[in-house]
């Protein structure tokens, strides 16, 4: 009864021409996930499609934000946490042993929950991440810098005050300094755990823009708790449920489709809950 | 009979009152009465040649030179060896090795014994180990490395709570922008962790400058200047030991040497609580 | 801006190679309590064949050169001073941190703490000195000779109060608000509710504290050899010399050969085991207490 693993409807209308042609970018099959004895999500099977923003809703609990951190093999840091099943990026085996993690990770940006800039200046925050990989010409990195801080809105902000500690930004400019972070090191997808969920409400738009401005040039893949802000910016959607404790794919396909003729009567009533 | 219910409580809070608050008066005198008593001994003696010029007649007379430079070698060699090992076990087991990890627990529970061990037993280890089996004799070095052996586990104490207390965000959005833990370690998590590990170099430091009785057997009573790491060399503590036990008229140059080495332990002590208030000014400013 | 998979290879090995350097390091700093063991036991071992442990314990008396190895003299005045000191300092060293954590106005508290942690840092040769040309010639007035077991408590209740001080103040500042908030909503009186409520909940920290205290007024050497007189005896009252195991290291390692030097490494390797035995109880009452 319950639909996993939806491949892409193609009788569906276009939400947004950047995803006129779903392309599949991240491959999820059968993926679980333990800490120690308790399993945090089972059998997920899910594709994401190039240049397009995937929406992960659901209840808390539900492993969302476990799932995004198999993407880019932060589980690895957590030392009693088991991943099975496999994930494939772009025809990279991500959980294959031989995998280089950091080139992984250079190739996957996530942004947390809470802004996270390191206690340094706002332009060691951006240099050091890009001169760890590889990067050593100053003019090179300067103009790098200037870039990705122009791409997130932030350098006319900021342009004056490089040298002051990141720290001293608001939560809404510390997010989006993160995001500046990421996209320093061209990634081509961006793991987004609830990026606005910390922030006040206009702070929170003003991501929100910036994450819809990235759209076509990144894969994102963006854990919200926020369903109008999922309705709004996405084209896909995947529902998380917990079932017996476990979290569960319940349902997934275009955001339009899930949220306006959800076919799981669990879509159904969570989504109405909210409406209601 | 309500009124003895009610007063007993009443006598027994005053009691209290007046036991805590005699106490602490007790403590706050005795300390003022020791320090009161070495400061006004041992000020009328110090002067700038009573801090450079090399003793004479045992120490009755003249200065604490040499003495002075024979333990601050003896710091140097402690901390030279300790600092290394400390920071990079406390690395190891915050950083690198899980809580319950057997390698882990073993040496978390023989760095707690360590950590008791008392300091005539390691005077003792030190010239079993040190200056016979290593055969370093009697000198700077072999005291050196028996003092950094007993202040590694208060250092690797500090340092693993400065490293605890980085929050775990830095290690997991480094992670996330494809950092090595290398780099990771040497540029976010170091830096963050500085307050614990100043805080471990003082309290390590204050335990090795205050040492006596692991060093009598290890770097020996020589008091001459030192000319090399592997000369005997005499430190403060055991000129104050010496001048007052074994040198009949040396109280007053024992006064001064006591004063000299409490004020270095508070000059230490003031240096890197300033430092620490200034390093954590700017982290305030910063947030 | 991609790095080079040559690049990539070589920090990997870098992580590598750290965390091989670190384990080396912490091989050390673990390796060195077992080496200490070690080279007790080996030095100790020629008495322990010649003599064998018993006559630790029977021998008429303590004289190495005529081959007499009584160890028990030495061990009462250890026992002893412990005892008396602990049992002045526990108490004031609670009731001072009582006094920081409740009684004192704020103003008084900070510096008091400070007062507390400086005490801590003065070096025990210090404490000796002090007590060696202070304490020592009061109490020869009152009974001579004045270099006895008083003067080595005394001047280990000063050196091992600031311990006992810091580690209660640190357990009663750890005891949850909502207890103290709790009884103080109930009306009880500032005293009760240090006993009834705060001094339970702050137990486990209280007796690590005691057992810290205890571990250094066995292991201290340098001020109970200056103010103790230093005579080989069992004391019979509070004005007689004694002398401790560690002075008695201290005292004699200088001259002592063969099965005397042995000997000193036998009483430090009961030092050791003293030790051994207060670390693990500490262990044991900080586990089984404090969520218990």
């Amino acid at each position: 009864m319950t639909p996993i693993a939806e491949p892409r409807p193609q009788h569906w209308p276009e939400a947004k021409p950047a995803c006129c042609k779903p392309h599949p970018f991240v491959d999820v099959d059968r993926l679980s996930l333990h800490y120690g004895e308790k399993s945090a999500f089972q059998d997920v099977t899910l594709s994401i499609s190039r240049g397009c923003i995937t929406a992960l809703v659901g209840p808390s609990g539900c492993g969302k934000t476990s799932f995004l951190t198999c993407l880019n093999r932060l589980t690895d840091l957590i030392p009693t946490c088991v991943v099975a099943g496999r994930i494939t990026i772009d025809k990279l085996d991500v959980l294959a042993p031989q995998t280089d993690v950091i080139q992984l990770r250079r190739r996957i940006g996530m942004i947390f929950q809470k802004p996270n800039p390191f206690p340094l200046s706002i332009r060691r925050n951006l240099e050091f991440p890009l001169r760890e990989h590889g990067m050593r010409d100053r003019t090179q990195l300067s103009s790098a810098i200037e870039t990705s801080l122009r791409e997130v809105g932030l350098w006319d902000e900021v342009k004056d005050r490089l040298d002051f500690p990141a720290l001293a930004l608001s939560g809404g400019q510390q997010q989006r300094l993160c995001i500046a972070r990421s996209l320093a090191l061209a990634p081509e997808m961006l793991l987004m755990d609830e990026p606005c969920s910390a922030l006040d409400p206009i702070s929170s738009g003003v991501v929100e823009d910036l994450i819809v401005s990235l759209r076509g040039r990144y894969t994102i893949l963006i854990v919200t708790h926020n369903l109008a802000q999922a309705r709004r910016i996405a084209d896909y959607a995947a529902l998380f449920w917990v079932q017996n404790g476990i979290g569960r794919l319940i349902e997934t396909g275009r955001a339009k489709q899930l949220f306006e003729e959800p076919r799981n009567p669990l879509t159904t009533a969570y989504i109405s809950g909210i409406r209601g | 009979m309500v009124e003895v219910a009610t007063q007993q409580p009443n006598t027994r809070e005053w009691l209290a009152f007046v036991l805590v608050w005699g106490s602490a008066v007790l403590v706050t005198a005795t300390f003022c009465w020791l320090l009161g008593d070495i400061i006004w001994h041992g000020l009328s003696h110090l002067s700038w040649i009573f801090l450079t010029a090399p003793p004479e007649n045992a120490g009755r007379r003249g200065g604490i030179g040499p003495i002075l430079v024979s333990t601050f070698l003896i710091l140097g060699v402690c901390l030279a060896v300790s600092l290394p090992i400390g920071i990079g076990t406390a690395v190891l087991l915050v950083e690198f090795t899980s809580d319950h990890s057997l390698f882990g627990r073993l040496t978390r529970r023989s760095l707690d014994v360590l950590a008791g061990v008392p300091s005539i037993v390691f005077g003792l280890f030190g010239n079993a180990f040190f200056c016979k089996t290593l055969g370093l004799g009697f000198s700077i070095l072999s005291g050196g490395l028996t003092l950094a052996c007993m202040v590694l586990p208060i250092l690797i104490r500090s340092t693993e709570e400065g490293f605890r207390a980085v929050p775990s965000n830095y290690r997991l959005s480094a992670a996330a922008l494809g950092l090595s833990r290398t780099t990771t370690l040497f540029h976010l998590l170091l830096p963050a962790a500085v307050p614990g590990l100043l805080v471990g170099l003082v309290l390590g430091v204050g335990r090795a400058i205050a040492e006596t009785a692991a060093l009598i057997f290890t770097s020996g009573y020589v008091d001459r200047m030192p000319e090399s790491l592997l000369d005997s060399g005499r430190a403060l503590s055991i000129h104050i030991f010496d001048l007052s036990m074994n040198v009949s008229g040396g109280d007053a140059n024992a006064y001064a040497s006591a004063l000299v080495l409490i004020i270095l332990l508070l000059i230490i002590n003031g240096t890197v609580s300033w430092l620490a208030t200034y390093g954590l000014h700017r982290k305030i400013v910063t947030v | 801006m991609t790095s080079s998979s040559s690049n990539t290879l070589s920090r990997w090995s870098t992580d590598d190679l750290l965390c091989w350097l670190l384990r080396g390091m912490a091989m050390i700093a673990s390796t060195i309590v077992m080496l200490i063991v070690t080279f007790l036991i080996v030095e100790a071992l020629p008495v322990l064949r010649h003599v064998g442990v018993l006559r630790f314990f029977t021998d008429p008396s303590w004289h190495p050169a005529e081959g007499f190895y009584n160890l028990t003299p030495m061990l009462w005045g250890t026992l002893f001073a412990m005892a008396g000191s602990v049992l002045i300092a526990t108490p004031l060293g609670i009731l001072s941190a009582v006094f920081c954590q409740y009684y004192a106005p704020t103003r008084l508290a900070r510096p008091y703490r400070r007062l507390i942690e400086l005490l801590a840092g003065i070096p025990s040769v210090v404490y000796g000195f002090w007590g060696l040309v202070v304490l020592v010639p009061l109490i020869g007035e009152i009974h001579p000779p004045g270099p006895s077991l008083l003067a080595g408590i005394l001047v280990l209740t000063i050196m091992i109060l600031p311990t006992i001080a810091l580690m209660a103040d640190a357990s009663l500042a750890n005891v949850p608000q909502q207890y103290v908030r709790g009884a103080a909503a109930l009306g009880l009186p500032r005293w009760a509710m240090i006993r009834g409520v705060v001094f339970p909940a702050a137990k486990s920290g209280l007796f690590t504290g005691v057992i810290l205290e205890t571990g250094r007024a066995i292991g201290e050497t340098m001020a109970i050899l200056m103010v103790c007189g230093n005579v080989v005896q069992t004391p019979s009252n509070l004005f007689d010399p004694i002398r401790t195991l560690t002075a008695n290291i201290a005292l004699e390692m200088a001259y002592a050969l063969g099965d005397h030097r042995a000997a000193l490494f036998m009483s430090g390797l009961v030092l050791m085991a003293l030790i051994i035995a207060l670390t693990i109880s500490a262990e044991w009452i900080s586990r089984g207490r404090i969520y218990g």
